[in-house]
């Protein structure tokens, strides 16, 4: 599903160059449901924002199915990352000013879809997170718990093969982040979504099927739990 | 995208005031100096209102000014070879008379016949004066249809009828389609012939009531009007008596927009004053236009780095840079449109009201198609530029950063 080879991420500035990625290398299979750990700063976010295409890798290769992403326009990077992903921020990342249909539609505005297709497709995502009572409510009407599910049925709404959650569960309370962590498995044995995620819980790690740790930019281990 | 209320309403209220108030300046500017009702012909006519004698001699600052007399009239003026036509009527007074039980304060005139050549009054009843009825010393006037619904009745035919003004009777022998008072060379109430004026005549003076209008040929005859009136104006002998010895004459004859800037800032006597005018009005608008455009760049930019997340956000589920700018493209343009058309709507509206308001009776304003076009034009440039500019720079920055915000 998705392959990384050798990429390394440098931040330069003025003063200082950070070493943020050094010579990762990694394959996640598809329907595989892998979670990273560890510690703050260790570059977890800049990993996952390298495989959703968010971020270019200052050196290495990335390939999912089968594409190496190299040379892609901007163009062809957001139909990229507009058929093949979806995305699950820690903090949301909701448009305050749509009503929470609309941000669930957001990635069906950039494909060829009827607008009364994407509502429908929109109302079935939420139903799938539980909040179709939710969907004229703005995002600021809401928990965080009921954001982040706001924020699933957005990552799923385009039925995307892969979906990177950057600690989805960070800002809940362990309930909440119980109901996140079923959601995900759900959408990972029914519909056979490969999923990374990132997170500070071992317990939610252990949950996936596969746990590497990162360590100062480098992967230190990786633990099998199940198999896909 | 969807955009903040509060600033849509700020961005609109600031395109729509500029592009309205522009709109109203230009109308009335076209109102008042524009070739309107009843002076078709204004712009190959020149006008004089005034003459000025002094004398800097010694060290002496003494001057008279005002309109022309009678006789400084016929000889020096209706004498012209170039003008096709050489009207001259006094200027604009107040009379009070009483008529259907109301006091009437009325602005008279008295011109010669050729005035009504030279204007092309609509005659709603009747016929102007000519050069028989002051041979044969009549005691006519011509008026115009307020003054005929005030006096006599509202639709009443005036003609035949009697209008007293300074105690003479004078028999109303037409009706014009009024014209608003700011064309002051040619508005009055009350039309006489110039006979029944019993002051000027005997008055050998330069200085008189009249005031003085030029027809020519064609345009390209100005000039040579002007010059052969310069020649003429310096051989006049100047009268002098024991208080005042001229030695100048300072006469001239001018376009109207000149003839009535002549006492402002922009007057300049080498006959750059338009030029100077329109300098200045250019000079007006852009700056007036510049403050919504620096408000509107300003809105944009800090709405863009407000939304930068939201860009960041859309970028991760697909939209491109392109899509983006796109969007902000149409936002702009459609802002713009939307401020242009209330501006259109609500300087419409004030004109239609204005024109049927009593506050200047006969008052014709009409948007000056040109100007509020041109206008329209830059505001949606501006509304581009501010938009699309940060728009693009924030679209080409990696999805991370503008995530972050
Ligand atoms: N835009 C940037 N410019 C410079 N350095 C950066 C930038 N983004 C991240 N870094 C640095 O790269 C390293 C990895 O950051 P990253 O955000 O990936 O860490 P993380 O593992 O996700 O941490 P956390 O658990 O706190 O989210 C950090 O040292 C960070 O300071
Ligand atoms: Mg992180």
């Amino acid at each position: 599903m998705l392959s990384l080879s050798q990429i390394e991420k440098i931040y330069r500035t003025d003063t200082v160059e950070t070493l943020a990625l050094n010579n990762i290398s990694l394959e996640v299979a598809k329907g595989e449901f892998l979670s990273i750990m560890g510690p703050s700063g260790c570059g977890k976010s800049t990993l996952l924002n390298i495989m959703g295409l968010l971020d270019e890798p200052t050196s290495g290769q990335i390939t999912i199915e089968n594409q190496v992403i190299h040379g892609y326009s901007d163009k062809a990077l957001s139909q990229f990352r507009n058929e093949k992903i979806g995305f699950i921020f820690q903090s949301y990342h909701l448009i305050n000013d749509l009503p929470v249909l609309d941000n669930v539609e957001l990635p069906l505005l950039y494909r060829k879809v009827s607008s009364k297709e994407r509502r429908k497709l929109a109302t079935e995502a939420l139903e799938k997170v539980g909040l179709s009572n939710r969907m004229k409510h703005y995002p600021t009407q809401l928990s965080g718990g009921q954001k982040q599910r706001v924020a699933i049925a957005r990552a799923i709404v385009g039925r995307p093969d892969l979906i990177l959650a950057d600690e989805p569960t960070g800002n809940l309370d362990s309930a909440m982040g119980h109901e996140i962590m079923e959601i995900l498995e759900q959408l990972n044995t029914a519909d056979r979504t490969t999923i990374v995620m990132v997170t500070h819980d071992e317990g939610m790690a252990k949950r996936t099927h596969r746990l590497v740790r990162l360590f100062d930019g480098a992967l230190v281990s990786s633990n099998q739990f199940y198999t896909a | 995208m969807r955009r903040r209320k509060f600033f849509t309403f700020i961005s609109l209220f600031g395109i729509s005031m500029t592009l309205m108030i522009l709109i109203l300046l230009t109308s009335f500017y076209e109102h008042i100096f524009g070739g309107k009702y009843p002076e078709v012909y204004r712009d190959r006519t020149l006008f004089a209102t005034m003459i000025e004698e002094a004398d800097t001699s010694n060290g002496n600052n003494a001057m008279r000014r005002g309109p022309m007399s009678l006789s400084y009239i016929n000889k020096y003026v209706k004498t012209l070879e170039t003008p096709e036509k050489v009207a001259f009527s006094s200027s604009p007074n107040t009379v009070n008379t009483y008529g259907n039980g109301k006091k009437l304060k009325l602005f008279f005139k008295y011109t010669d016949p050729v005035f009504w050549e030279i204007t092309q009054f609509e005659f709603l009843e009747g016929k102007p004066f000519n050069q028989q009825t002051i041979d044969a010393n009549e005691a006519v006037a011509v008026i115009n249809n307020d003054t005929r619904d005030d006096y006599f009745g509202k639709g009443v035919s005036a003609i035949g009828k009697t209008i007293e003004i300074n105690g003479q009777d004078l028999r109303v022998i037409g009706v014009v389609r009024g014209c608003p008072i700011t064309r002051m060379m040619v508005s009055a109430d009350v039309y006489m012939p110039y006979h029944l004026q019993k002051r000027d005549p005997a008055n050998t003076q330069l200085n008189g009531e009249y005031m003085v209008m030029a027809l020519a040929k064609s345009k390209a005859d100005l000039p040579r009007i002007q010059a052969e009136y310069n020649d003429v104006v310096k051989r006049i002998p100047l009268p002098k008596d024991d208080f005042f010895k001229p030695q100048v004459l300072n006469a001239s004859l001018k376009p109207y927009f000149e003839s009535m800037a002549a006492d402002t800032f922009f007057n300049n006597s080498d006959g750059s004053t338009r030029a100077r005018f329109y300098l200045f009005a250019a000079a007006f608008a852009l700056l007036f236009m510049s403050l919504p455009a620096i408000n509107l760049v300003n809105i944009n930019i800090s709405r863009i780095l407000e939304r930068s997340s939201e860009i960041g956000i859309r970028k991760a589920f697909g939209a491109s840079s392109r899509t983006l700018v796109w969007q902000f493209i149409i936002e702009n343009v459609m802002l713009t449109i939307i401020g242009g058309i209330i501006a259109l709507v609500l300087s419409g509206a004030f004109i239609a009201w204005f024109n049927q308001s009593d506050l200047i009776p006969y008052a014709d304003l009409a948007i000056n198609w040109k100007v509020a076009i041109i206008a329209f034009v830059l505001s949606v440039v501006f509304g581009l530029m501010s938009g699309v500019f940060p728009a693009w720079r924030m679209s080409k920055l990696p999805v991370v950063d503008a995530l972050k915000g």
